[in-house]
């Protein structure tokens, strides 16, 4: 691992002056990712900046509007647990604790998660060829498309690049809609989920659209829906437990007389970002939710998909998720 | 990849001051920033409880307590830590050498076959253990409001972060129930 200077950060502002003077600094939050990525040599970082002990970053406030802003250094843990998430926004609550294990989970924070990197093999091993970490422009780069790509991208991947996005919390975040507070040298700025993380389009190396230097600083949920409303995550994986999503789904129902009012629908292990399934709430809302409609909203959504030589069963799998969970969350 | 490789020979290690209490022991130590948590119990202090499994916390092997929190030592910077209080395996006994009621249930239960992996499961427990006190769910809790009742797939969840190639996990699992009962 490469030698590396660390400064520890007092406020935000601080944070990024630190980071503005160095470009060869990242921000160090958990670090489950980044230190394994520095042991890898996939990350060659010069100087870590201790995001951990910003005021204020490890809180999680009630808003004036009734919603909910969470820290960036909050762990995965101690969200996952708290009385109002469980309560207002059990789908957070319940992606949170299908992902990693309880150790990892205690040192994980809401902002690293969202910034984790890929866990596609490629990416992790430095030597074999890969666009995102090289950022490659040729085809040829991304050796996964013809190697083992059983556990890649089937949605919106590019010639590029089919990696997948690994939290299970973003694809909850998707589904509800939450906004990501930044801070730059430019000052403060909020981002949408769904729309903070990227396809990989013609620049795989960009996982999200935060520029270089920016710090998040906050997740804010927006005040929960009525009390009427249902939601589920559900995680398919090759193991019960402590394992990255094959497909998952995050899923919001509100049903009012057997009317699908407030559908939201996000996928997980389907693509480059978590995946809002704009087109399957489409296709369910103002109407009953059976079986018949949800299975062609299904097919509204995965319509697009692009498997690969040997990820096709993600397809048949994302279907059947979409299916079975809606079903449930109406009955 | 050679540019790290090169780079690695070409710059010197940067050190850094770290203060930590230790199984109720304080430290003060200097060490390259690049010191893992598990290497300074390992290398610098010759605590070698926590193991060295995987070294990408994907094994659980090198748990040990952050602050009262099960952590993966090999993924915690050392220098990220100061100031915190850690408890390893050779700390959960009590000061007269009464072990701790996880180790009695390990022993009488028989819940390993190699034991490299039983300081890490240990403390993992210790820390879950505190974590279901606090009312912290798991993915397979029910909602409801109310106690967390500890069952077999409660603990099975909960310590699915510690692999143990023995698959001694027969064994660890009533040996966690009969310790928290």
């Amino acid at each position: 691992m490469r030698p590396f200077r660390f400064e520890r950060a007092t406020d935000a502002a601080h944070a990024v002056a630190l980071r503005s003077d160095d470009p060869e600094a990242r921000y160090l939050a958990g670090g489950t990712n980044l230190v394994d990525l520095m042991r890898l040599g996939v990350e060659t970082p010069g100087t870590l900046i201790d995001v951990n002990r910003i005021e204020g970053q490890n809180d999680i406030e009630e808003t004036d509007g009734g919603g909910l802003r969470i820290g960036a250094a909050v762990s995965n843990s101690e969200l996952a647990a708290d009385p109002r998430v469980r309560e207002r926004y059990e789908v957070l609550s319940q992606a949170l604790l299908n992902g990693a294990s309880g150790q990892l989970r205690n040192l994980a924070t809401v902002g690293g998660n969202l910034l984790q990197r890929t866990r596609c093999a490629y990416f992790q091993d430095v030597t074999k060829p890969c666009n995102k970490r090289e950022a490659g422009r040729d085809p040829a780069g991304c050796p996964a498309r013809e190697g083992d790509h059983h556990n890649l991208a089937i949605l919106g991947n590019s010639e590029l690049c089919v990696a997948t996005h690994s939290s299970d919390m973003a694809v909850a975040l998707a589904a509800l809609g939450a906004t990501v507070h930044v801070h730059g040298q430019a000052g403060a700025r909020t981002i949408p989920i769904p729309g903070f993380h990227r396809l990989p389009g013609d620049e795989p190396e960009r996982d999200t659209l935060l520029e270089p230097g920016e710090l998040i600083t906050a997740v804010e949920l927006a005040p929960p829906n009525a009390a009427t409303t249902r939601q589920r995550y559900r995680k398919v994986r090759e193991r019960r437990s402590f394992a990255f999503a094959l497909v998952s789904i995050a899923a919001i129902l509100q049903l009012e007389a057997g009317v699908a009012r407030d559908v939201r629908i996000a996928l997980g292990g389907v693509a480059h970002a978590p995946w809002r399934a704009a087109r399957a709430e489409d296709a369910l809302k103002g109407g009953p939710v059976d079986e018949d409609r949800a299975a062609r909203a299904a097919e509204a959504e995965l319509e697009e998909a692009r498997p690969l030589r040997d990820n096709g069963y993600k397809v048949e799998l994302a279907r059947n998720l979409i299916v079975s969970t809606m079903l449930e969350l109406a009955g | 990849m050679a540019g790290a490789d090169d780079r690695a020979r070409i710059e010197p290690p940067v050190l850094a001051n770290v203060g930590l209490t230790i199984n109720g022991a304080q430290h003060e130590l200097t060490i390259d920033t690049r010191t893992s948590l598990l290497d300074l119990l390992r290398e610098h202090l010759d605590l070698t409880g926590p193991k060295k499994g995987c070294d990408h916390g994907q094994c659980g092997a090198c748990t040990v307590l952050i602050d009262g929190r099960r952590a993966n030592a090999c993924l915690a910077l050392a220098v990220a830590h100061d100031g915190a209080e850690i408890v390893t395996v050779e700390g959960l006994a009590d000061t007269d050498g009464e072990l701790h009621p996880l180790q009695r249930a390990f022993i009488a239960h028989d819940a390993f076959q190699c034991g490299y992996c039983t300081p890490g499961q240990l403390c993992s427990a210790a820390g879950m253990l505190g974590e279901v006190r606090d009312g912290w769910p798991s993915a397979v809790t029910p909602h409801a409001d109310g106690g967390i009742e500890l069952t077999e797939a409660e603990i099975r969840e909960r310590m699915s972060g510690n692999i143990c190639r023995c698959g001694a996990y027969a064994n660890i699992v009533p040996a966690i129930a009969d310790a928290a009962a």
